[in-house]
């Protein structure tokens, strides 16, 4: 193949990895923008959200004998919702006792991490499963075929995006999160239910890391380690991004999901994560209000 | 009143040396050889809490302190046959070069960033240990040479592959760790690292350099850290990347919290308690990391001061 085409094979697949990036990545910043938790659980919904998608699509398949699609979608509707049920139970019976200390929080999200990881190796068990995508359509390029269902990940990824900004920025609740997270004290003072917004956030982040997993579960299989690496590059893309800057995150999202799809097809995996977490970790010393955020107040 | 109370902190440490002493006459083999490990961890663990305990700083990379000395102990005996002391040296001098730069780097983040930032040097940490596979073999690590298991050191012939041997190095070791410690701790420069915990700000005001009392509990926190890590590596013959994992940083975080941060033997107790509680688990279930997650969450939600810190602050206000 050419330089071109090879070119725009890698840029599809940076595209795809930066479409779920940004979802996980958004669910992340959310939580850490209102609630000031760093939700080190936060790679295991995702992998929750894997697990539960394909448990749905093969129960759905296999009681009532029903094609891949409704599978799928069953699965996309019962996973982020049983995930955020989760996490807001979590969020209940852990990190509101805590006062949400950020170094408690830390700590006890470790814990949560190893403990929602540990209980899916129990009874999900080591293997790798796939899930079967809802439809199958090849789109002939002149120089390779592409699956028409990565386009379609990506695609949903950008709509999802779009709601997640209409809710913030041009509805009642997208307001009190803002207000929330702009001084939680004052919001309480007017009347704002700081503990059920903090409730809330906390499972509306996991249930975008789950929707993100859903979506992915049929290019990549179902495995209960799956959750390190999501959780690593969403540090990545919030710190880069600014910590707790939305706008910032979904611009470092892209930009890193690009240069990652396209640097490891042309170098070592390893050597790209080694220089990509390194730089990460010098941004945040030297420039720790991120590339894209406004600076603490 | 404070002469008594000084005397009975040395008593109290003393006692617990002898009585490891001791134990060693007691145990059957494989618990005297879980008792060898469970003391260089508790090394790892003390070096840990000089930077948790009493700095106040969480650091969620201490595994490539520890890794630092491996390596730099390990790779030296390997590849250039260096005799074990001074492997052993330069196991913890890598450790100090480390700990020194990251230090350096890391200090200018606090709080949350710190973590994040700490991490993600260990992060590179292991994935150096990997890219470089070719001389450390990764995961599946390298066995020492049998020219590095023994040593002659002031005319005396050590034999490594002795258990009683290494549980003896191991408890001296730990022995000088304790003492380094309770000096650092009681002196000037502990206080000062408890006042930096307690309030920062206005410890400045003071007119301490707080950078550099931060600094050096990081360097002092990644040295203890690394020679534990060189002991692993020359007592157990064997270094592999799985001990660069980010596991083992929440491994160390979780002995000094079960066992109490910001006490003296508190991560010997938590050592020697996980070691115990893992061992248990993983002879029921493949997943007996689920034993580490509900125990950090137990103790984060229940019992933050840990076990000797709860003991401290109902019964022996002096324990240091």
């Amino acid at each position: 193949m050419a330089f071109g085409p090879f070119l725009l094979l890698a840029t599809f697949e940076g595209l795809l990895q930066a479409a779920i990036l940004t979802l996980t990545a958004l669910g992340l910043s959310l939580v850490f923008g209102v609630m000031r938790v760093v939700n080190v659980a936060h790679g295991e919904f995702y992998m929750l959200g894997a697990v539960i998608a394909w448990w749905v699509s093969t129960f759905v398949s296999s009681m009532f004998g029903m094609p891949p699609a409704v599978g799928f979608i069953a699965a996309l509707i019962v996973s982020p919702l049983a995930v955020g049920a989760i996490a807001m139970v979590g969020e209940r019976l852990i990190l509101k006792r805590l006062n949400y200390n950020p170094e408690s929080t830390i700590v006890a999200t470790i814990g949560m991490l190893y403990i929602i990881q540990q209980s899916v190796l129990l009874t999900y068990g080591p293997d790798a499963r796939r899930v079967a995508a809802p439809f199958y359509y090849r789109i002939q390029l002149p120089w390779f075929g592409y699956s028409g269902y990565n386009l379609f990940v990506i695609a949903a990824a950008a709509v999802l995006l779009l709601i997640v900004w209409f809710i913030l920025s041009r509805t009642r609740i997208g307001l009190i999160m803002r207000a929330t997270q702009f001084d939680a004290e004052t919001a309480q003072a007017f009347g704002i239910p700081i503990d059920r917004v903090y409730s809330l956030v906390f499972a509306a982040g996991a249930m975008l890391a789950a929707i993100g997993a859903v979506l992915v579960v049929p290019i990549r299989q179902a495995h209960y380690l799956m959750g390190l690496d999501p959780l690593l590059l969403s540090f990545i893309t919030v710190i880069i991004g600014g910590l707790g800057s939305l706008r910032g995150t979904v611009i470092a999202a892209l930009l890193i999901g690009l240069s990652d799809g396209i640097i490891s097809v042309f170098f070592s995996p390893t050597l790209a994560k080694m220089i990509s977490t390194l730089l990460v970790a010098l941004v945040l010393v030297f420039k720790p209000e991120g590339l894209f955020g406004a600076k603490a107040r | 009143m404070i002469q008594s109370r000084q005397s009975a902190v040395i008593i109290l440490h003393i006692a617990a040396i002898l009585l490891l002493f001791v134990l060693q006459f007691v145990l059957p083999d494989y618990h005297q050889l879980a008792m060898t490990r469970v003391m260089v961890l508790a090394i790892f663990a003390m070096g840990y809490n000089m930077l948790f305990g009493y700095t106040g700083l969480l650091s969620l990379g201490h595994a490539m302190f520890f890794a630092a000395g491996l390596y730099g102990a390990g790779l030296t005996a390997y590849y250039f046959g260096w005799s074990v002391p001074v492997a052993f040296v330069a196991g913890i001098g890598s450790g100090f070069v480390l700990s020194l730069v990251i230090g350096l780097v890391s200090l200018r983040t606090s709080g949350v960033a710190f973590m994040i930032v700490t991490m993600m040097f260990a992060q590179v940490a292991y994935l150096t240990t990997t890219y470089f596979t070719d001389y450390t073999r990764g995961e599946e690590g390298l066995v020492l040479p049998q020219a590095a298991r023994s040593f002659d050191l002031l005319g005396v012939h050590f034999d490594l592959t002795s258990a009683v041997l290494r549980y003896n190095l191991s408890l001296v070791l730990l022995a000088a760790t304790v003492a380094i410690t309770l000096l650092i701790v009681r002196g000037p420069l502990g206080r000062a690292l408890v006042a930096i915990r307690e309030n920062e700000p206005r410890t400045v005001m003071l007119g301490y350099d707080t950078f550099r009392l931060k600094l050096m509990a990081v360097t002092l926190s990644g040295t203890i850290s690394a020679m534990a890590g060189a002991t692993y590596a020359l007592l157990f013959a064997y270094i592999g990347a799985g001990f660069a994992t980010i596991q083992y940083s929440i491994e160390a975080l979780l002995f000094t919290l079960l066992g109490g941060a910001g006490t003296v033997l508190g991560p010997l107790v938590g050592t020697a308690a996980m070691f115990y509680l893992i061992d248990i688990a993983s002879s029921y279930t493949v997943a007996y990391m689920l034993a580490v997650g509900i125990a950090l969450v137990l103790l984060v939600l229940f019992f933050p001061k840990g076990i000797l810190g709860t003991i401290r602050e109902r019964w022996l206000p002096w324990l240091p």
